[in-house]
């Protein structure tokens, strides 16, 4: 491989991390259930659902779950 | 609708939307630095005016749902993460210096993939965001109150008026802001992020909220509520002592 291509490697990777870090951040469930929760809440607003209660939910669960599973992890 | 009440009605609507954008630069420049802040402003704004000049009246086209479920779900994702190491950091789980490391690394990711050395993009993109989707939402006020009155002009000196008199707070309140403590302070962005992005995220989805905005500081109470019982909770778990604030 030449010494071009590897660089252009290596700053493609370090591009891709920069933007996965910006976005997904340490707990990539975090981005996961927000991902969900919009879609579950669109499908019920959809069909006629009042699903304002789904993001409030989605932050008590995901929020929870992270910070205790990271205590956890820092015992 | 006379001329009067047009123009309380652009600019009381128009004053809504600064204040919601306001919090938001706000709480990023105090925490992250005032230089990427303001360019993510100063971004967002001429974003607007290249916007609002090219499509002019069309701009009620725009789906502005769709630009609320992107906007929204990414303020959303950056929330929590942030509110996160908040609570962690209040807990006592993570130490308060591993943010700045972590800050710095990421800076330097910045410069290896960008020109544009020394810009904090995470404090930009949230200012652009939050200015460009509210100015966004002005313009529509402007253009849909001041075109069904036939007098677009009132309706924009109303929203002008707004934006000054918000402005005008905002420099107001920037001095005290900054004397909060650190931790604190991003304790308060992670909860003010987290509340718009579930506010926004939520009405891009389609989902109508009951009494509109002002719904928004139930949600911000609600949020605020969770996040300091997670603080008592995770002390408990990882065996410190409680203290009563979140520094």
């Amino acid at each position: 491989m030449s010494q071009a291509s590897s660089g252009l490697r290596r700053r493609t990777v370090a591009f891709a991390r920069f933007w996965y870090d910006f976005v997904v951040g340490d707990d990539w469930t975090i981005a996961l259930g927000v991902v969900v929760a919009l879609t579950v809440a669109h499908l019920l607003a959809d069909n006629g659902v009042s699903a304002w209660f789904v993001l409030p939910l989605m932050v008590t669960v995901g929020l929870s779950a992270s910070v205790l599973r990271a205590t956890h992890r820092a015992r | 609708m006379g001329a009067v009440v047009l123009f309380l009605a652009a600019f009381l609507a128009s004053a809504v939307e600064g204040v919601e954008a306001l919090t938001i630069v706000l709480a990023v420049g105090v925490t992250r630095g005032w230089r990427s802040t303001m360019l993510g402003v100063a971004s967002a704004t001429g974003a607007l005016v290249l916007v609002v000049a090219a499509l002019g009246p069309a701009l009620t086209q725009v789906p502005i749902d769709g630009l609320r479920l992107v906007v929204g779900g990414l303020l959303l994702v950056f929330g929590l993460q942030w509110l996160r190491k908040a609570i962690l950091r209040a807990a006592g789980v993570k130490a308060v210096h591993d943010e700045d490391a972590i800050y710095r690394e990421e800076v330097e990711q910045a410069r290896a993939v960008t020109a544009a050395a020394g810009t904090d993009w995470y404090a930009f993109t949230v200012a652009f965001k939050g200015v460009f989707l509210e100015g966004l939402e002005v313009v529509f006020v402007v253009l849909t109150f001041g075109t069904s009155q036939h007098h677009v002009l009132l309706a924009a000196a109303g929203a002008g008026a707004a934006v000054v008199v918000v402005l005008a707070a905002g420099l107001a309140v920037h001095r005290p802001l900054s004397r909060v403590p650190e931790n604190s302070m991003k304790f308060c962005v992670g909860v003010m992020l987290t509340t718009f992005g579930v506010f926004w995220g939520a009405e891009g989805a389609g989902v109508r909220w009951p009494h509109g905005d002002a719904f928004i500081p139930g949600i911000l109470v609600f949020v605020l509520a969770l996040a300091l019982g997670l603080v008592g909770a995770a002390r408990q778990v990882a065996g410190r002592p409680a203290a009563s604030v979140p520094a």
